[in-house]
């Protein structure tokens, strides 16, 4: 049958919405309708827009835009904030409306048997003048609003289905859901287009908004599974973060680079790996800023390119600390070689955060990537949002071969792991952790390699101090247990080196 | 009562009727010659001779059903006398139909009625 032959042959068109075309694998089923279905606010309309405005900047694919509910004019006006000049599009003839938003007399007042003849014959007018390869209806709920759930308004929508089949155009069509989980839309329209069904979601989590896109189905074809979020963004619309889609095909590099401190390098087998990324953990004040500076510092003099993500402290008071351990922010931004980006975790979204520093690596390419602290970041969003946001960041960094440094606080000063640590540790290459150590009436500073994939390092908790220079890093802490969890407890050396001694003896006793 | 072109309709010079209405059809349907035949029946029952009538096929003029925002076939327009009112469907529900356009009877009496 030739239908068989269609569901096998179904061409994808990259529609050019950022994310999309990787979830969707490939992008909509060329030539079919598409149902794009989301509650109010779900960002239904801006997508189907920017289906369109895609098509026209990239492909010169011109598009005809059906509107039940929002005027022409609200349309242009609201779409101006994403830079999709719809009126100079409509005067170059790469973009038509068809008006069918509600008209102040318009009233349903029906006196007999009706169809939608007039609607499709304007489509396939529009269609034509501007030789359309896109459609948008936007949105349904509204025309069943204005004419009643009746049986021929579903028999009219699926005519103008199988007519937009017929002139061979890849269609979205949005509709209204009640609710964020359950049926797929209010008029259960699938029905009629249920070939290719897109849900948007707009979650209140945790007091937080979160945006997410989910492809139901595209019947025939595959497509990623699963809720994938996204954000709307100025000048740009709406993007998806492909984060789970995305590949683990970063390439393992065995060159070291510094640390910034030359004794940290030797703890982690001499230095860093250049496309690692690094957790640095630690109560406050332990030196996690410290060691950002000097990894910084360590960049700018083996002639790296160096960018700082701040969310905890402002320039004046990066610079000022800077200048404390005889380290010169200031010039080395003069010289292009750093640059220091300060920002507050609640300005934005952490889906807004992850495409700002994205845009802002891109632009600078640095060779490693500092951010203090992640969790600052992770104040401003929910634990799976966070998650997803590590991972697109580090994904994206060791992705372009690029080292980078994470500090978390931990909330106790002795010991403790933070919720950053526990969600993050395993996407990590290497995590330092810096302790406060309490001896006789005394806070001292400790500092251990707990993890480097890839290399041996030092196991040592050892001891170090900060003054004018920075950081140096001293022996271990050979008579103190505990520290990890919290605990110091000092025990004699006679005990400690007859413990060493027990397993300088080497098997154990049961073999 | 006289049938106007839409085109004529649109660079008229002479003054308007008293009522003139448009209506919205897709092709020469069953539909559509029952919407007319209705129309043509409610007017002259109840305004005799003094309406316009013009009727727009959408096929042919979709640009004029842009124009006036028309969704639905058929459609009944009643620009004059305003308020503007439009009528969804064949026409078949004359009470409606005539509840809806406010349409005052002709002063006189119109013609004999040819049905019962």
């Amino acid at each position: 049958m030739s239908d068989r032959a269609n569901d096998n042959g179904i061409v994808r068109l990259p529609i050019g919405i950022p994310g999309f075309d990787l979830i969707a694998q490939g992008g909509l089923p060329r030539g079919r309708t598409t149902l794009v279905a989301g509650t109010a606010g779900s960002a239904k309309t801006v997508f189907a827009a920017q289906f369109l405005a895609e098509g026209i900047a990239s492909d010169d694919e011109h598009g005809v835009f059906v509107t039940f509910e929002e005027s022409p004019g609200d349309i242009r006006g609201n779409m101006l904030g994403f830079n999709w000049d719809i009126t100079q599009w409509e005067a170059e003839g790469k973009w038509a409306f068809v008006d069918a938003s509600p008209q102040p007399e318009d009233e349903a007042v029906v006196t007999g048997e009706y169809d939608l003849g007039a609607l499709m014959a304007r489509l396939e007018y529009a269609v034509r003048t501007v030789s359309a390869r896109r459609v948008v209806l936007d949105s349904l709920g509204a025309v069943f609003a204005r004419l009643g759930e009746s049986p021929i308004v579903r028999r009219e929508l699926f005519r103008i289905v199988s007519a937009l089949k017929k002139l061979g155009v890849t269609a979205v069509m949005t509709a209204e859901r009640t609710h964020e989980y359950g049926e797929i839309s209010r008029h259960t329209v699938e029905e009629f287009v249920a070939d290719n069904v897109v849900i948007l979601r707009n979650v209140l989590e945790d007091e937080k908004r979160r945006r997410t896109i989910e492809i139901l189905k595209f019947r025939g074809t595959a497509h990623q599974k699963g809720e994938f979020p996204f954000t709307i963004l100025p000048g740009v619309g709406i993007t998806i973060l492909p984060l789970s889609a995305m590949e683990l095909t970063q390439r393992s590099s065995d060159i070291r680079i510094t640390s910034g401190s030359p004794e940290l390098d030797e703890m982690c087998g001499g230095g860093f790996f250049r496309d690692s990324i690094i957790l640095v953990s630690g109560a406050t004040g332990t030196g996690k800023t410290l060691m950002v500076t000097q990894f910084m510092a360590g960049g700018f003099a083996a002639d790296e390119r160096c960018l700082l993500f701040a969310f905890e402290e402002s320039r004046e008071q990066l610079f000022r600390n800077g200048q404390g351990w005889g380290i010169d922010f200031q010039g080395m931004e003069h010289d292009d070689k750093l640059r220091v980006v300060c920002e507050y975790p609640e300005v934005a979204g952490l889906e807004d955060h992850l495409v700002r520093m994205k845009a802002i690596i891109e632009e600078f390419r640095p060779n490693r990537v500092a951010v203090d602290s992640l969790s600052a970041l992770e104040r401003v969003s929910t634990i799976k949002g966070f998650r997803e946001f590590v991972i697109g960041l580090t994904s994206f960094m060791k992705d372009q071969e690029m080292a980078g440094l994470f500090t978390s606080t931990t909330p106790t000063l002795m010991g403790g792991e933070s919720v950053t640590e526990a969600h993050i540790s395993s996407i990590t290459d290497s995590i330092i952790l810096l302790r406060y150590v309490e001896m006789f009436g005394e806070m001292r500073r400790g500092v251990t390699v707990l993890k480097m994939r890839g290399s041996k390092h030092d196991k040592d908790i050892r001891e170090f101090m900060i003054d004018g220079s920075g950081m140096h890093i001293a022996k271990p802490f050979r008579n103190v247990v505990g520290i990890l969890s919290g605990r110091p407890t000092h025990v004699g050396l006679g005990e400690v080196d007859r413990i060493s001694d027990l397993f300088a003896q080497g098997t154990s006793p049961e073999g | 009562m006289t049938a106007a072109s839409p085109e004529a309709l649109a660079e008229r010079a002479v003054p308007l009727p008293k009522h003139l209405f448009k209506l919205y059809v897709t092709g020469q349907t069953p539909r559509s010659e029952r919407a007319i035949a209705n129309l043509r029946r409610i007017c002259r029952d109840a305004l005799g001779s003094d309406y316009e009538l013009v009727i727009i096929d959408v096929l042919e003029h979709p640009h004029l059903a842009e124009q006036d925002r028309v969704m639905v076939t058929p459609t009944l327009v009643k620009q004059v006398p305003p308020p503007p009112r439009r009528v969804l469907g064949d026409l078949s529900d004359t009470e409606r139909v005539l509840a809806e356009l406010h349409v005052e009877p002709a002063a006189a009496p119109g013609p004999a009625r040819e049905e019962p």
